[in-house]
């Protein structure tokens, strides 16, 4: 964390409802330059609803953000649903960001090292290949900020692995702030510098460690489900568990 | 061959594919064919409103069109209703009203058959204007608001999140919409137009690279479909309108066959 720097962005108890649902109720998030921060918390629990009101995209009820000024944010969202019948290759899809030129798409290819992708249409792509793409078209806004929206799903696990490590990278590279949504704690442990734990509310936050044995976490999580506690339990040499537990998250999603 | 109302029949008939082959592609794209057919049901309503108030039925059609399309926009951000159900309810219901409404207008001979199925062998003079002026305000505002629609299309929150105004973006598609769907009228008719649209962009769909030379090829296409249909209503005497659709058709059955002996 960085200390004494004045914060990319600052939200102060924000209350946000859909249709008299408080899904957000007092939340405070804080992110700085270079900070990695994960977000973490069951389905429904509030992440992208967060995410959102961060981005701007949502206007909560109550609550005060606080960006630093000229703040560039770039969004990498969840899932892209390209209709069949429109014909974008990689390059073309970049260049909808606007206020671009050849030679920064090349640039934002090679950050996220996918310039052999430039020339494929976006529907054929696996899911990793996706994410990077998507990441690029993030970093051609020159982000201060970059917003991950559950970005590994669909991705195996050395992919996820992968990833994150190039998130550490661009981190470094682009001295930006990352807040990144992930329903998995175990593999965004050694990029995040803090977690925290949404539940409308924060109910916890910290370095990864302190967090994954909190009492409320465990709480939490044991209390959604019981498989995934499991998982957490076996710790980091079960892959298998741990794709298993991936897909199964997915499910809940749709 | 050359006989005055076969030129103008066959430069309206260009003029609308040409301006419905872009606009259809993000129909395609954006999955709005089901709005683009209740849009254009409405379009009978529109009649019926410019008998009433005595003016130009092409302006009538048009106000019809265009406040029901914004008003589908508008409401489908604000409530939960399942979108096709309320299409389905406020298209019919309209398209049932004007129909209902002309009936009661007295002394008033509304060829019914030529709105719902096009009359391209009576476009007029007037009416080429319309669609000249129509058609081609609406490629230009297409290629204007062209990157942040296609932007919009790929994924709105996306496109929301990096700056682009995206209720202004949709409302002005949907207006170029019901500009088209009202100057075509005379051509293909009501029930017929949303088929002028998708038609022409589905067949160009395996030939395209990028989403531009798509929309292209979905202009060029309708023209041929136009000039096909046209050249067959007249040769065996059938109704225009039905005869466009039918060799749009009949072109995008040749393209499926084509793909398969490409790939």
């Amino acid at each position: 964390m960085a200390e004494g720097r004045s914060p990319l962005i600052d939200a102060r108890d924000i209350v946000l409802e859909y249709d008299g649902r408080r899904v957000l109720d007092g939340v405070d998030l804080s992110i700085a330059r270079r900070e990695i921060v994960t977000l973490i918390g069951p389905n429904g629990s509030g992440k992208t609803s967060l995410a959102r009101v961060l981005l701007g995209l949502a206007e909560p009820q109550r609550g005060r953000i606080e960006r630093a000024p000229g703040l560039s944010t770039g969004y990498l969202p969840q899932r892209l649903n390209i209709d069949k019948t429109l014909p974008l290759k990689v390059r073309r899809f970049l260049a909808l960001a606007g206020r671009t030129s050849r030679a920064k798409i090349d640039d934002a290819l090679d950050a996220v090292a996918a310039r052999h992708l430039a020339d494929l249409h976006v529907a054929s792509l696996s899911g990793g290949e996706l994410q990077r793409t998507l990441l690029a078209r993030a970093l051609l806004r020159a982000p201060d900020l970059l917003v991950l929206d559950e970005p590994t799903q669909g991705v195996d696990v050395s992919g996820q692995v992968e990833f994150y490590e190039l998130i550490g990278r661009l981190r470094d590279r682009f001295d930006c702030g990352v807040l990144m949504i992930s329903h998995d704690l175990h593999l965004v442990m050694a990029a995040t510098d803090r977690v925290i734990c949404l539940n409308h509310h924060v109910c916890c936050s910290g370095a990864p460690e302190s967090v994954r044995q909190h009492p409320e976490y465990l709480a939490l999580f044991g209390a959604e489900a019981a498989g995934r506690l499991a998982v957490y339990a076996h710790h980091h040499d079960h892959d298998h568990d741990l794709a298993g537990d991936v897909v199964d998250t997915s499910h809940h999603h749709h | 061959m050359l006989d005055d109302f076969l030129w103008r029949a066959a430069l309206g008939g260009f003029g609308v594919a040409l301006a419905a082959g872009p606009l259809g592609c993000f129909v395609v794209w954006r999955r709005m064919a089901y709005f683009g057919a209740s849009v254009a049901h409405t379009a009978l309503l529109g009649v019926a409103l410019g008998l009433l108030l005595a003016i130009d039925l092409t302006v009538g059609i048009l106000l019809t069109c265009i406040s029901f399309a914004a008003a589908i926009v508008l409401l489908q951000r604000k409530t939960a209703l399942a979108s096709d159900t309320l299409l389905g309810i406020l298209a019919h219901a309209s398209l049932a009203i004007g129909i209902v409404a002309l009936s009661f207008m007295e002394g008033v001979r509304v060829d019914l058959m030529g709105y719902l199925f096009g009359d391209v062998l009576a476009v007029s003079r007037t009416d080429l204007l319309w669609i000249f002026i129509g058609g081609g305000l609406c490629i230009g505002i297409l290629i204007v608001i062209w990157r942040p629609l296609l932007a919009i299309t790929v994924h709105e929150e996306l496109a929301r999140a990096e700056g682009i105004p995206v209720l202004a973006i949709q409302l002005t598609f949907t207006l170029l919409l019901a500009i088209v769907i009202a100057v075509s009228m005379k051509i293909v008719g009501a029930l017929l137009i949303i088929s002028l649209l998708i038609i022409p962009a589905a067949t160009a769909r395996p030939f395209a690279q990028s989403p531009e030379s798509m929309a292209v090829f979905a202009g060029l296409i309708g023209v041929l479909s136009v000039a096909a249909g046209l050249f067959a209503s007249v040769t065996w005497d059938t109704p225009s309108g039905p005869s466009i659709v039918v060799a749009s058709s009949v072109l995008f059955a040749a393209s499926l066959l084509a793909r398969r002996s490409v790939r």
